[in-house]
């Protein structure tokens, strides 16, 4: 954290307005709130018009969103001085790549992605590459600790990442291109690196075991039985992906095969709780 | 009401008090940075916490918990606060060691120093060493405007200033940027505040970094002596300290006065007193050959005499400033008299107010506190953020409490709070009288409030218009028992103490506009009367203070003491009498106006009876003994009201104007100052501004 100042004048823009089809969603979100509460829509409004201001805020921005409001322009000055997430800087009209710097990031290499910033974009945080195209910066916690390390890019985010995968990362947006968000190295979400092994019966998530009226014994038993048979004919993959059972890898890339083919609603470990019938969406089809 | 246990001490307070409130009823002293009484609770500084018992098990701030959070023990016992225990003392000393981790060891060279909270507090917390071997953080100095000096990295964000600015004086430009460590007050891209109330946050500063910029490295607290005095900028009265060094008044700053100012002065009251010094008429002058040339006293009255001699009584005119106390309208008075004449006039602006009409039909009866009784306000052809800014401060202070309609007559400008606007000028007011949806508001209000400014009645047809706002108010039921909402702000320090002297035209008599007109008075004294144009033709004796209009229309000029260099009395627009007292001495030959009075009436052989201020004084109590209660608010007879009401007369229909549109340039004294000077100069860049 630093002392954070609006961007000098000469890069200021002279006036700033919502796009037709933001004004509207303006008058939405202002009207959800109770007369004379409007104010409470100005950390919206500014998000939107830094958004729709190729990633930050300028002074009129801000006087903008507060004559919208009814603010005094103080007030909104001291809501984008004190919310991090407002860029009082312009930012790379590309990609403005904030690398989490929290503990568990840290402890698995953002430091490393950071150099990779300051090789590849600019030495110093929140200034423009060569181009004017990139800019990073480090953020406090992004929410993604389960795929540390990670970087975040407007509201996509990037898991898993190596430095080599970073840099690739890097240049596609400098070409203009749009990389694949998400863990980058190949598991779905925040499963286990090392691949599912529970709730990876199929019938869980085709629908052929709600209205049974089984519950979750059935369900359960059903699991059970599967698994004894399955552990029987064909010792394949399965097996595989129930055997590392004990110590995580340190290098996730072997587990990925497997991983890749995990069930793909991986947040259906929740559904185990409740007492009524497991009724999942109909998710992936197990290849087993 | 609830039982606490303070140490030791049991107490009794409304459970809605505080634990900091209560803790001081109890006799307690807790230190304090962010807890302001009159302003919202922040509850940041942390240096209140307090120990209790019945409450979470860690120190409380106790500024920010209430008393009824507080629980009994386990047989009934009332809670327990303790404020002297070690967890207390251990805890506050943690709190001034962080703050004073950044707050830098400037204190010899800080114009708070010997005045500041946190220096006074670190001698009760503080350790003789520092812990913090790193680098203190810097903060840039803002630019808040030209009366405010900023030296930010001294602040502790304590938001007192920011709160003062939002809530009291109703403009909200002061703010809070950045976070934690990085936080900074400043304005929006650094623009001056526009506040008439802006150097009250200096006093709410509890360290150095909100100074008086004007004061700036001119004087250290302890070297100043201190005289209580009242404050003549306007007609509210506020009760003010003048800060002298040797002959020299170094600052003027507020005193506590619940029922007038609390504790707020308006801009022009604090920062005047640099035109104290300028533009001082330090020598009597006498007009020979078209120019002013110095003279002695003995001169100066001998061409008074020689002119008053061929001259009959009635052609003789007094003339009464806005700035004169009452002892010397008294004195004019009584020398006019002496003379023959019934020429005087204390209403230089031709206000129609009559105290033959009765004093309630010209004070502000409701009283400035009562304000915060009223549930209806409306104000006729005034602007009192303009006439009377810690006025408007209480008006605003009942607005923001809720269920207070206001309607407004006149200029439609920004009062810091929202209101109806009417109309115009008197058709409006006329059609209140009658009916209209704010008129059933007043009706259906228990107080309220009609608030009458000079605007509307220094104007051909004021005492139609003033006669008109009587009928509203009565027909209203603004006047009845125990209340009288039939309120007249002036604008002028000296004016209800000269309408209750009775300064105003006798029998026969002219008035101000009559004297002033070529072919009126042949003789003028004025007393300091600097707001009026005298035509040629009439010979003006000028007993004053600046060099200022009134100054140069003169023929003998008599240089006087201005507020701060004489024992005057002064009634405020509610009627509350006061005394300025003398802080200081006037500059050169300069003498008290009434002691001027009294030397010219021995030249022109009509001498007053009395030789010191103690006998004009009794003098002046035996004719008028409501004066001699000093403090007090004489009530008026609403009578004088209701009678007023039964009075027409025919109302133009030209809009009212508010008697006061230049807030920083309305006397001799302001129009001498510098700051007062470069404050005007920015306020018409903002109305250019947003006339734009």
């Amino acid at each position: 954290m630093s002392v954070r100042r609006l961007a000098p004048k000469e890069l200021q823009p002279e006036s700033f307005a919502f796009t037709a089809e933001n004004l509207a969603w303006a008058e939405k979100t202002i009207a959800k709130y109770p007369a004379g509460r409007q104010a409470s829509a100005v950390i919206p409004l500014l998000m939107r018009a830094q958004e729709q201001a190729e990633g930050w805020v300028s002074e009129p921005a801000m006087r903008y969103v507060g004559e919208m409001l009814g603010m005094p322009p103080i007030r909104v000055y001291e809501i984008a001085t004190f919310y991090t997430q407002f860029q009082l800087l312009p930012v790379g009209k590309k990609a403005h790549i904030q690398v989490c710097g929290t503990t568990p990031c840290m402890l698995k290499g953002a430091g490393d992605l950071m150099k990779v910033c300051k090789k590849k974009i600019h030495p110093e945080p929140f200034h423009l590459n060569e181009s004017g195209t990139l800019s990073w910066e480090e953020v406090e916690c992004a929410g993604a600790c389960v795929n540390a390390p990670m970087v975040q890019v407007v509201d996509e985010v990037f898991e898993d990442l190596t430095p080599e995968i970073l840099e690739g990362i890097i240049d596609a947006f400098a070409r203009g291109e749009k990389p694949a968000v998400g863990p980058q190295n190949g598991r779905k979400s925040s499963e286990p690196v090392t691949g599912l092994r529970v709730l990876t019966s199929p019938e869980l998530y085709d629908g052929s075991m709600v209205g049974k009226g089984a519950g979750l014994a059935a369900a359960r038993e059903a699991i059970a039985a599967r698994e004894a048979a399955a552990a029987q004919p064909k010792p394949a993959e399965p097996a595989a992906a129930a055997a590392p059972s004990a110590p995580p890898k340190s290098d996730p890339a072997p587990a990925k095969p497997p991983a890749a083919e995990a069930v793909k609603a991986a947040g259906n470990a929740d559904s185990e709780k409740p007492s009524k019938p497991v009724a999942p969406p109909p998710a992936g089809e197990k290849g087993n | 009401m609830a039982k606490l246990i303070v140490d030791d001490i049991e107490v009794e307070v409304p459970a809605e008090y505080t634990l900091l409130q209560a803790c001081e009823a109890a006799g307690a002293e807790i230190p304090r940075f962010c807890f302001h009484e009159r302003l919202s609770i922040a509850g940041n500084c942390r240096m209140c916490l307090v120990e209790v018992k019945g409450g979470p098990p860690k120190p409380q701030a106790s500024c920010a918990m209430s008393v009824r959070d507080l629980r009994p023990g386990p047989n009934g016992e009332p809670p327990v606060v303790l404020t002297k225990s070690p967890m207390v003392k251990k805890a506050r000393e943690g709190v001034m060691e962080f703050l004073l981790i950044n707050h830098p060891l400037d204190c010899p060279i800080c114009d708070q120093g010997g005045e500041c909270d946190l220096q006074d507090q670190a001698m009760a917390y503080g350790v003789d060493t520092s812990r913090y071997a790193e680098n203190k953080r810097a903060v840039e100095d803002k630019y808040i405007g030209p009366l405010v000096k900023t030296s930010m990295t001294r602040c502790i964000q304590c938001t007192r200033c920011v709160r003062f600015t939002t809530e009291v004086a109703g403009v909200a430009e002061l703010g809070a940027i950045g976070r934690g460590e990085d936080m900074e007050i400043t304005t929006y891209l650094e623009a001056a505040l526009s506040s008439e109330l802006q150097g009250n946050v200096v006093d709410l500063c509890p360290v150095g970094a909100l100074t008086q910029r004007p004061y700036a490295y001119h004087a250290r607290p302890w070297e100043l002596v201190k005289t209580e005095s009242i404050d003549v900028m306007d007609a509210v009265g506020s009760n003010i300290r003048v800060d002298t060094r040797g002959r020299e008044v170094m600052r003027v700053l507020p005193r506590l006065n619940e029922d007038v100012n609390e504790e707020w002065i308006s801009d022009k009251t604090r920062y005047i007193w640099d035109g104290l010094k300028t533009q001082r008429l330090d020598r009597p002058y006498v007009r020979v050959g078209g120019k002013l040339r110095p003279a002695s006293w003995p001169e100066a009255f001998a061409a008074i005499a020689a002119k008053v001699k061929g001259v009959s009584g009635n052609r003789i005119g007094g003339l009464v400033g806005d700035l004169s106390s009452v002892e010397e309208v008294f004195a004019l008075k009584q020398l006019l008299a002496a003379l023959g004449s019934a020429n005087i006039d204390a209403r230089q602006d031709g206000a129609k107010l009559d105290p033959s009409l009765g004093r309630a039909s010209y004070l502000f009866n409701a009283s400035i506190a009562g304000i915060e009784q009223a549930d209806a306000l409306l104000i006729v052809g005034a602007n009192p953020r303009l006439e009377a800014s810690v006025l408007n401060a209480r008006i605003r202070k009942r607005w923001l409490a809720g269920n207070f309609p206001i309607g407004l007559i006149g200029d439609a400008v920004d009062l810091t709070y929202s209101y109806d606007y009417l109309g115009a000028g008197p058709d409006t007011l006329t059609d209140l009288v009658g009916s209209g949806t704010f008129a059933e508001t007043l009706k259906n209000a228990k107080h309220p409030l009609i608030l009458v400014g000079q605007g509307a009645l220094a104007r051909p047809d004021g005492a139609a218009v003033l006669a008109l706002a009587a009928r509203l108010a009565v027909s209203v039921g603004a006047v009845k028992e125990g209340w009288n909402g039939f309120s007249v702000l002036h604008t002028a320090a000296s004016r209800v103490g000269a309408l209750d002297v009775g300064a105003v035209p006798g029998e026969g008599g002219l008035d101000a506009v009559a004297m002033t007109n070529s072919g009126g008075a042949d003789v003028i004294f004025a007393l300091g009367a600097d707001e009026i144009d005298i035509a040629p033709g009439a010979f003006v004796v000028y007993v004053g203070t600046h060099g200022d209009r009134g100054a140069h229309r003169a023929d003998v000029i008599l240089p006087g003491a201005a507020y701060t260099e004489k024992s005057g009395t002064y009634v405020n627009t509610e009627g509350r009498t006061q005394i300025a007292n003398r802080a200081a001495f006037p500059p050169g030959e300069a003498r008290e106006e009434w002691a001027i009075l009294r030397a010219l009436s021995d030249v022109l052989g009509k001498k007053l009876p009395f030789d010191s201020l103690g006998q004009l004084r009794a003098a002046l109590y035996a004719a008028h003994p409501h004066l001699a209660r000093i403090d007090h608010v004489e009530a008026a007879d609403p009578q004088a009201v209701i009678d007023l009401a039964a009075k027409g007369g025919e109302t133009a229909s030209a809009p009212f104007h508010a008697a006061v549109t230049e807030f920083y340039l309305t006397n001799p004294i302001a129009r001498a100052s510098a700051v007062m000077a470069e404050c005007s100069a920015l306020a018409q860049s903002r109305l250019a501004a947003a006339a734009e």
